[in-house]
């Protein structure tokens, strides 16, 4: 990728955190303390849940051997090729002598002989990127022997971070997926009387652990047929059709503002962006597509459902609001989860002493402000020692955070909450909510912790208190 | 105080009881050089015997006296002595331990009699210990058969004090030790370990773990048990400091030991989970005067992180168990610790320690009565022995094996359950049973993106209804 293009990734318009300097753009990795993933990270997050295409990452073992197989995304079945990890493992040999473009292009063979994928997805790596590997070359040899479409991911982890990573996954679907394929026509089954069908996408909705299937029913009993989320639960062919769409949702991310901004540009979809954590924001984010779409008839069954719903979760949480009340919580999470997730948890009755805003812009910040009140504690170091520091110095009840900092958390004898992609539990939408509560008691309630606090029953030297036999 | 549901039908389906002979047998079968005999018909040897050949994997001593027709109904006290006699001549025992079944006792046999009468008619045989015991297969289980042959090994092998000289305290390192049939070999081992880091002596009665620890033996083949108790150890009770007693039913037999000999002791209802192995700790602590030491504290430090590490998994978590009732205290005490709930729980026959267990409903039952109930109560892992492997799979839940037998499963009969290692072990079995069989959120798939070649293959389409929108009717 030339630097010009990386260049004019960073300096993305619509981000907030973009400070329009002379040498604006996000700010550099600090060698030496520096935490997260590189740019072919954030590539593979992007796009590894759509579930049809062969993945194939080009490079050494350490990219794919290292990170296959390890997130949460579900897809509701077909191909599920997605949990295949295929990389060109190069040795030594193949770096040397030159032969790992050779090496792809009968990688690319063997994934289209063995799986006949819809597509091929290639995912450039540093050692290919340095040594000068033509992989659009290759990509497009074998997209005219082999008769699939073959796609250059082109987001060497030099490149920059997890961040620039999820834009260039996104920016290769916009410049050379989408549009190419119109949507299939809708199913004459799912069709129904009085109901117009109206096509949205979501950006950034990645299905983690299948979360994604509390909401979906309800945008299909309002008419809102979704041509893709990029990328939970994709398809290669969903992905093709997103121009189609009437607006767009992206969920709870800065990473691919870029995919909603070029979507607007080029086919003048209109997008907001918006969350499924939580009552309230759920709810709002099935109003912003009715505001956005504009059809007073799908307005009104929208308002109908969200009382219908919210009347129902309420009821279903009230015994959990009870075991949970006035719990106080430490929320260390990114961006939009860090007034996202606030509502929810104050949606139980919860109350948040600080969040974390390492990760957020202003409009973020000042939403936090509008929930929590004017001196909102924000943490911007999120390092271990501070975590704990603030744990003890606000008296939380518990910690929520990303699954990196959970064995930081256990280790200091804290309840925990996994809050981000890695985690095993369904927390988005009406239903999520549920789950959410179950999750903070089953922590927050556990016996364990006085057992784990509390000194054994014998003093330093391995003597009990007491001598006398009882 | 649990709610304690007597068996309510003439039908036992699928039976979690183990007959009472059996478990006497196991208890004889830990100790050294010893031939255990059922005074019955063969048949009732022969069930034992393969019931715990094929749950140690080991050959196992089992002998019979046989009874046919003609002593059914004449009087089996002939076949008792001929058996004894027949023992002790092939195979030179240390200890014959005589139980009897069903059909002996309904016949009135009085094997304590007919022992007194092997011993007229046979001096020649003094020096073999014989130990009868009552164990009608109508009454109990096999943990009371257990105990019941633990009480008259004491009762038969242990000295008065007076007569004897024995003298509390006069061993001042050796602890005595009773164990009862929840503990496996293996826990027996590593309570051994335990004590012995704390440099006490332990004596165990009954020494499964010098028996049927699956050890393979320098000698080909051999008659009797090769290892357990020895005899000679049983007149030594009385001399030391202590005894250990765990399990609750072994309560009787600790009753009759320290009648027997003033020795005081100290009872355990159970050694799963983390507060009981400190309370085991601290005892022996101060028995011994001697620190915790350091390898114990780890290993307790250790607990406290898998238990920091499943609780996630373990907290609320409802989990059906079904054993003896030893077996349900342990892992009622385990799964307390770490906030799982015991929603379904069956135990084959009532004993007085389910009255201190904080489980709400104990059953007295079978695995059929479990199964409803864990049914009904939405349980989501069942621990069970290996008949519980269809209810489990009916159930559509996992099992975690705990209790006999284990046909189906190699090492059961090693594991320990005990202490803080294996609370450790447990805890991981378990949060691993609970993570490979989390389900999550049922996929859905729109109804606008349904077509031939990329349909669900489970799922909401194929519910009741037959159209697309199958799915989409559910949800609402």
């Amino acid at each position: 990728m030339k630097a010009q293009d990386i260049k004019a990734l960073l300096d993305e318009p619509a981000c907030a955190h973009n400070t329009h300097k002379p040498k604006g753009g996000c700010t550099r990795p600090k060698p030496g303390a520096t935490a997260g993933g590189c740019a072919f990270d954030g590539a593979q997050i992007a796009l590894l849940p759509v579930a049809d295409v062969a993945h194939i990452v080009h490079g050494p073992i350490a990219c794919a051997g290292n990170t296959w197989d390890n997130r949460g995304t579900l897809s509701s079945g077909g191909p599920d090729l997605f949990r295949l990890g295929m990389t060109t493992d190069l040795t030594e040999q193949d770096v040397i002598m030159g032969r790992s473009e050779k090496r792809l292009l009968h990688a690319i063979r063997q994934a289209v002989e063995a799986h006949r994928p819809p597509a091929v997805f290639v995912y450039n790596t540093c050692v290919t990127a340095l040594i000068g590997d033509d992989v659009d070359a290759v990509c497009k040899a074998a997209q005219e022997r082999f008769g699939v479409p073959v796609v250059h991911v082109d987001a060497a982890g030099f490149y920059g971070s997890k961040n620039l990573g999820n834009r260039i996954a996104g920016e290769t679907m916009v410049k050379k997926v989408v549009g190419t394929r119109e949507p299939d026509p809708i199913p004459a089954s799912a069709t129904r009387p009085g109901i117009r069908v109206h096509q949205v996408n979501l950006i950034a909705e990645y299905n983690i652990a299948g979360e994604f299937w509390h909401v979906l029913p309800l945008f299909d009993e309002l008419g809102l047929r979704i041509l893709c989320t990029l990328s939970g639960d994709a398809r290669f062919h969903h992905i093709q059709s997103m121009h189609r769409s009437q607006a767009n949702m992206l969920v709870c991310s800065k990473a691919m503002i870029n995919v909603a901004r070029k979507l607007e540009e080029r086919y003048g979809t209109p997008w907001f962006e918006g969350s499924f954590y939580g009552v309230q924001d759920m709810s709002q984010a099935l109003r912003d597509f009715a505001c956005l779409i504009d059809d007073p008839d799908l307005t009104r069954r929208t308002e109908d459902l969200i009382a219908r719903e919210e009347s129902r979760i309420h009821a279903a949480l009230e015994p959990w609001r009870d075991r949970l009340r006035g719990k106080r919580v430490l929320l260390y999470t990114g961006g939009v989860k860090s007034w996202s997730v606030v509502s929810a948890l104050q949606d139980l009755g919860m109350t948040v002493v600080a969040t974390g805003t390492r990760k957020s812009t202003d409009a973020d910040k000042a939403r936090i402000r509008q929930l929590m009140g004017e001196d909102a504690v924000m943490i911007e170091d999120g390092s271990p020692a501070n975590l704990l520091r603030i744990y003890e110095e606000t008296r939380a009840d518990m910690l929520i955070a990303g699954g990196r900092n959970l064995y930081t958390a256990l280790k200091a004898r804290m309840p925990f909450l996994d809050i981000n992609q890695e985690r095993e539990h369904a927390y988005a939408g009406y239903e999520g909510m549920l789950e959410l509560a179950r999750q903070l008691a089953i922590t927050l309630e556990s016996p364990i912790w006085s057992r784990v606090r509390e000194p054994a029953p014998w003093d330093a030297d391995g003597m009990p208190a007491t001598l006398e036999v009882r | 105080m649990p709610e304690i549901l007597k068996r309510n039908k003439a039908l036992s389906v699928s039976p979690l009881k183990a007959s009472q002979p059996l478990g006497g047998a196991l208890a004889f079968l830990g100790m050294d050089r010893t031939m255990p005999m059922f005074h019955g018909a063969q048949g009732c040897t022969a069930f034992a015997k393969v019931f715990l050949v094929r749950h140690f994997r080991e050959p196992i001593p089992l002998q019979t006296t046989a009874m046919d027709q003609v002593s059914a109904v004449m009087g089996a006290d002939e076949a008792l002595v001929e058996g004894l006699a027949t023992i002790c001549n092939k195979s030179a025992p240390a200890l014959i331990g005589i139980v009897t079944t069903g059909l002996s006792e309904t016949e009135g046999a009085d094997i304590h009699r007919v022992v007194r009468e092997f011993r007229m008619q046979h001096p020649e045989f003094a020096q073999v210990a014989v130990v009868p015991v009552n164990t009608p297969d109508y009454c109990g289980s096999a943990e009371t058969g257990f105990a019941l042959a633990v009480t008259a090994l004491i009762d038969t092998l242990v000295p008065e004090a007076k007569a004897a000289g024995t003298v509390p305290g006069s061993r001042p390192r050796q602890l005595n030790v009773l164990v009862g049939s929840s503990l496996t070999p293996g826990d027996v081992d590593h309570l051994k370990e335990i004590i012995e880091a704390f440099d006490l002596e332990p004596v165990v009665l009954p020494d499964l773990s010098a028996s049927l620890d699956g050890h393979l033996d320098e000698a080909r083949l051999s008659a009797l048990t090769t290892g357990g108790t020895p005899l000679s150890a049983l007149a030594t009770l009385g001399n030391a400091q202590a005894t250990l007693v765990v399990g609750a039913s072994m309560a009787t037999a600790a009753d009759l030991l320290k009648a027997r000999t003033g020795v005081p002791d100290l009872r355990f209802d159970g050694l799963m989970g983390m507060d009981a192995t400190d309370e085991l700790l601290l005892t022996l602590s101060r028995l011994s005067g001697r620190p915790v030491p350091v390898r114990l504290r780890r290993q307790r430090a250790r607990l406290q992180d898998a238990m920091l590490d499943t609780h996630f998994m373990m907290g609320l978590a409802p989990i059906a168990v079904a054993g003896e009732a030893d077996l349900l205290a342990g892992f009622s005490a385990l799964l307390r610790e770490v906030g799982s709930e015991v929603v379904a729980a069956a135990v084959p026959v009532k004993a007085p320690v389910l009255d201190r267990l904080s489980v709400r409903t104990i059953k007295i039952g079978d695995l059929e009565d479990l199964e409803a109930m864990a049914r009904e109560q939405g349980a989501e892992l069942l621990i069970a022995n290996a008949h519980g492997v269809a209810s489990a799979q009916r159930l559509g839940i996992p099992l975690l094996r705990a209790g006999f037998p284990q046909y189906d499963w190699l090492g059961g009969f090693q594991r320990t359950w005990i202490g803080y290692g294996g609370a450790q072990q447990a805890l991981f079995d378990l949060a691993n049973l609970r993570v490979a069989s989390h389900h999550g959120v049922t996929p859905y798939r729109s109804i606008y993106d349904r077509s031939p070649d990329n349909d669900l293959p489970e799922g909401p389409r194929h519910g009741t209804s037959a159209s697309p929108a199958g799915g989409y009717a559910a949800c609402h």
